[in-house]
């Protein structure tokens, strides 16, 4: 996609909403200028940038938690038959769950705080690695690992010239396809018992306050959010997974 | 160099596939081994390369029992040898950084290894410097044969165990590899232990041939071959007959 072409369609949107403001013309749909005023003041004399960074915070925890436990998992899978074969079934089954019924019982179990909203995500974000680096792992011929240890390697420079790079793929391809979802999901577990964070933000700014254009500006920052570690996540796969592009 | 002392060798749930097994391989010797499928020709090359090691008996280099692999042995295996995720020049250089992380400690890396990452030399000597920058997956097979003889000479190996590297390929390409390696192998003062299913190949390759048969192997069938690896051999009468008794000796077996 060229630079071009994605502010082109940046604008197309743009005035699409404008044509929209103008033609329904009621305070609930804001036009973009007012909701970009919105966004500014909100971030430069409200608190949204509080909002923004807790939501932020739960995100890359949840991420970095689940790349933690998931890649590891996913490897010793991959490299063994036996584990695979006894996990497989219930990864099977608890795989296509969709994760974000399980908010109230967090809620429940892991109380009001942080926790919670970071588990959720890890949830769906787990699976979703384990299964992409199992794979990828799987793939990975005896012969390779031989190879690379005729020439000297042992565990470490195995982790470091085979393990790692092999489970790269799988990493940045589950995150690609699912840090939307869990963005999405993020959402609503901040409607629930918060006060911080951008779901929470928009609740309140939409329906307490009935401050149209702020709710937007917090529509707009998590739309950022998610577009942003999107497009981060997009760029390292990249330039890091060259080889598989092609 | 390399000996085989009464070595008997059996996967966990399988029959012995050698049995008090004896083979010696000199300092600057050229070997090819020779077998049908299934005989345990990788495996042999394993247990040399200190990959796998013998249920009983011993696998000595240089007079020492083997108990991982030797920093100065390179081993070539066919296809799947190379790092997908890695350029022709990172792959080649994949050796040096290995020895690069753990340092000169004579286990990864002989004692007096001083780290380097340059492999352009290399690179030059195998006609890869133009695909340097290419993934395996961009390049034909014949190069990425290449790639892993490169990447192991990197290492000046003083033993060189290839394990049916040229089988992927088509003739003419196998028959330059070949020659490649017999040039490499004289100039660099290797040792080679060739491992292969094809009969010409033996032939032009091993000054000696080791015979392996049905499992399990016992006594060593060896053959001189001394005219192996001059020019014109494959139009000489005694290659001729070297092919025809190694057919024989594969029939019997
Ligand atoms: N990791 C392993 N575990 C159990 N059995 C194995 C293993 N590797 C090989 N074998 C068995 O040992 C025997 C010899 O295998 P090996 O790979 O050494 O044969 P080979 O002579 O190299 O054959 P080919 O010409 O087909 O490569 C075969 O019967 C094979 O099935
Ligand atoms: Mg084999």
């Amino acid at each position: 996609m060229k630079r071009r072409d994605f502010l082109l369609a940046l604008l197309a949107l743009l005035a699409l909403w404008q044509v929209l403001a103008w033609l329904v013309n009621q305070p609930i749909l804001p036009d973009p200028w007012r909701v970009f005023g919105a966004l500014i003041q909100e971030t430069l004399s409200g608190d949204l940038p509080i909002h923004f960074l807790a939501s932020l915070w739960r995100v890359v925890a949840s991420t970095l938690l689940s790349i933690l436990l998931a890649a590891p998992a996913g490897l010793v899978l991959g490299q063994s038959q036996r584990l695979n074969r006894l996990f497989t079934p219930i990864i099977y089954l608890l795989y296509p769950i969709p994760k974000v019924v399980f908010v109230p019982v967090l809620l429940l179990f892991f109380g009001i705080g942080d926790l919670s909203k970071i588990l959720v995500i890890f949830l769906i974000l787990f699976f979703q690695i384990l299964v992409l680096v199992r794979d990828q792992a799987a793939a990975l011929r005896p012969e390779l690992i031989l190879s690379v240890r005729s020439l000297g390697a042992g565990r470490r420079a195995l982790f470091r010239f085979v393990y790692l790079p092999a489970s790269l793929p799988g990493i940045l391809t589950a995150l690609r396809q699912s840090i939307g979802t869990a963005v999405a999901v993020l959402y609503v577990a901040e409607l629930f018992a918060t006060r911080v964070g951008l779901g929470y933000y928009i609740y309140f700014q939409g329906s307490t306050l009935l401050n149209y254009p702020a709710m937007y500006a917090g529509i707009l920052a998590m739309s950022f959010l998610g577009l942003g570690l999107y497009f981060l996540v997009d760029g390292l796969e990249r330039r890091l997974c060259r080889w598989q592009v092609r | 160099m390399l000996e085989f002392r009464q070595v008997t060798f059996q996967y966990r749930h399988g029959a012995p596939l050698f049995l008090n097994f004896n083979w010696r391989v000199e300092k600057g010797d050229a070997w090819a081994v020779l077998g049908p499928s299934g005989c345990g020709k990788s495996t042999l090359l394993a247990l040399a390369a200190g990959l796998l090691f013998p249920t009983q008996g011993q696998v000595l280099v240089e007079g020492q029992p083997l108990t991982r692999p030797r920093p100065h042995t390179g081993l070539i295996i066919q296809d799947y040898g190379l790092l997908p995720w890695a350029t022709v020049r990172e792959n080649a250089a994949l050796g040096l950084r290995v020895r690069n992380l753990y340092g000169a400690d004579g286990i990864h890396a002989p004692k007096d290894y001083v780290p380097r990452t340059d492999v352009t030399h290399w690179l030059e000597r195998l006609g890869l410097l133009e695909v340097a920058g290419h993934f395996p997956a961009q390049i034909s097979g014949g190069q990425r044969q290449r790639t892993a003889i490169a990447r192991t000479l990197a290492l000046e190996p003083d033993l060189l165990l290839m394990d049916e590297p040229f089988s992927s390929l088509d003739a003419p390409t196998r028959e330059g590899l070949q020659s490649l390696v017999m040039e490499l192998w004289a100039d660099q003062h290797l040792t080679l232990v060739l491992v292969t299913h094809a009969i010409e190949e033996a032939a032009m390759v091993g000054k000696r041939i080791l015979v392996l048969g049905n499992p399990p192997n016992t006594q060593a069938l060896v053959l001189d071959n001394p005219g192996a690896g001059e020019a014109h051999y494959r139009a000489t009468p005694e290659y001729q007959a070297i092919c025809q008794f190694l057919r024989e000796a594969l029939n019997r077996t």
